[in-house]
């Protein structure tokens, strides 16, 4: 019986993993499809003003791939986000709508505190003279609900939700083989423990289970998410330098606080003659603070430079301005997308797992 | 350049969700799944090992058994042998009563021939002698009725007489 079941894991898996591709190869064709209506329409609109302007993928894609106020849906429809600013003149909250003129221009806003103009994507407060004050706008601290914290509210409410019933399945089965989605999300939560948190930290690995179960499906969640073309997808969470900043700083904080007295030992008074000591606590320090700076260059370099290529051969046809092109983007993004499925498995697995290795050195206990 | 600059607003929001999901799923998600797929392992390696102690048990019974029927099948044979020989002396014991009762009547039967052959050899000799005194009787009577032969036989007798 115990078999049977497994083989049923196997063969479901295997066929939401085909639903899933075809899934994302129909997104794909409609993200083309609304990217070559944009074109098109911005192509109509200007066509009266310049007929010159050329297509620019770099402008394209690092404003896919970076953040925004305001989520982009299609066309000229937007859902406005709230914008919350700290200024010198006090808090400003006001919706990301306000900071666009009826064209979807940029425009000047004028709160009663400050007015504010959207500049490169930051907003800028706008001098007494109507010019952009550099002066003025660098005591604002943009707090705004923008693009990706919405993307990282929403995943964080999908995670709650899977692992919340999820729990719900173990209290109600108790004793039972797992069952829909628990038989999914067991043998990954087993896989952690048992290929990531035992083999690395030992047998103190119960203690950080919660952290690095959370990194993992935070990570690739968030990573699947943002393969997703559409709503609620589409934003670059896990390709934001920001996030993965924030995650590696979650990880130098425990890892140094679960630190034991070998592990500082071992930064502090390293096995080498004296006169080298010096030399060892820069190295060992700056070793401290590397390992979790790679990680966030990991998983920030390798999310970011899949939607790059994502988006590069998709700008291909609008480079080569024509719809031949079109099958040939097709055929790599797709196929770059199972690829990006594999990454995002394997990034989340890579930050977990060497997150483990850093916490297994600081509460190894060895004896020189 | 501004692709690896973190702006502040991510880096705050993302901090806060990141830790209020960590409580939120440590306390909600992962304490129960964990502590349900411990037990869950748990019970399944006791009952393993219970069925593998239940499987030992089993053969120590089933040799027990084996053994059992041995030592049964030994003792059927042993009462069979028994049985057998008690049958055997039986048989030998009522062999002889028989043969000794048989042995008893025949020579009773022996006796009892005897002694009718006796008396029927008696009455035999009893007849015959009577037979010869009729018999002698009746010679005799026809010798004397004619005179001259009784003379011819006293002459005769007489003769004899003179010669010796």
């Amino acid at each position: 019986m115990y078999l049977s079941h497994i083989l049923n894991f196997k063969n479901l898996a295997s066929r939401a993993s085909i639903a899933l591709f075809l899934l994302f190869l129909t997104f794909n064709s409609f993200a083309m499809q609304e990217i070559e209506a944009e074109k098109t329409i911005i192509e109509i609109e200007e066509g009266h003003v310049s007929h010159d302007e050329k297509f620019d993928p770099t402008v394209t894609i690092l404003e896919h791939i970076g953040d925004s106020h305001g989520w982009h849906l299609w066309g000229h429809t937007s859902i406005p986000l709230p914008v919350i600013l700290f200024t010198p003149n006090g808090l400003d909250v006001f919706s990301s709508s306000r900071l666009f003129d009826e064209h979807h221009n940029p425009a000047p806003y004028n709160s009663g505190k400050n007015t504010y103009l959207l500049a490169e994507k930051h907003i800028k407060i706008l001098g007494a003279d109507g010019q952009v004050s550099e002066e003025l706008s660098s005591g604002v601290y943009d707090f705004s609900i923008t693009k990706n914290v919405a993307a990282l509210f929403i995943s964080i409410i999908v995670i709650l939700l899977i692992f919340v019933s999820v729990a719900g399945a173990y209290k109600k089965r108790v004793g039972k083989a797992p069952k829909g989605l628990q038989s999914w999300v067991e043998p990954i939560i087993i896989f952690v423990r048992d290929d990531i948190a035992r083999p690395n930290i030992g047998y103190k690995f119960e203690k950080f289970m919660p952290l690095l179960l959370t990194i993992f499906f935070f990570i690739w969640i968030n990573n699947l998410l943002g393969l997703v073309p559409i709503f609620p997808g589409s934003a670059n969470v896990t390709g934001n330098i920001a996030v993965t900043m924030v995650l590696s700083a979650v990880v130098l904080v425990v890892v140094n606080l679960n630190g034991n007295k070998y592990y500082w030992a071992h930064i502090f008074k390293p096995d080498v003659p004296f006169w080298l000591l010096p030399i060892m606590w820069i190295v060992e320090i700056i070793g401290v603070f590397s390992k979790p700076f790679a990680l966030m260059i990991r998983l920030f370099a390798n999310i970011t430079a899949g939607h790059i290529i994502v988006l590069s051969l998709i700008s291909l046809i609008f480079i080569f301005k024509t719809l031949a092109m079109a099958p040939v983007s097709v055929a790599f993004v797709l196929f770059m997308y199972v690829l990006e499925l594999l990454v995002a498995f394997l990034q989340a697995f890579i930050f977990t797992m060497l997150t483990a290795l850093f916490i297994g050195t600081a509460v190894e206990e060895h004896h020189h | 350049m501004e692709l690896v600059t973190p702006s502040i607003g991510l880096v705050f929001w993302t901090l806060v969700s990141f830790l209020i999901l960590l409580m939120l799923l440590k306390k909600l998600a992962w304490k129960p799944v964990l502590a349900a797929i411990h037990d869950r392992e748990r019970s399944i390696e006791d009952a393993l090992n219970k069925a593998e102690l239940a499987r030992a048990e089993m053969s120590r019974l089933s040799t027990e058994n084996e053994a059992l029927l041995k030592e049964a099948r030994v003792e059927r044979d042993q009462i069979l042998k028994e049985a057998k020989e008690l049958k055997d002396q039986i048989v030998a014991e009522a062999k002889n009563a028989a043969q000794t009762e048989g042995a008893k009547l025949i020579e009773k039967a022996k006796i009892e021939i005897n002694n009718q052959k006796i008396a029927a050899l008696d009455e035999v000799k009893n007849q015959v002698a009577s037979l010869s005194l009729e018999i002698a009787e009746k010679v005799l009577r026809k010798q004397f009725d004619d005179k001259q032969k009784q003379d011819a036989l006293v002459s005769d007798l007489l003769k004899d007489v003179k010669l010796n």
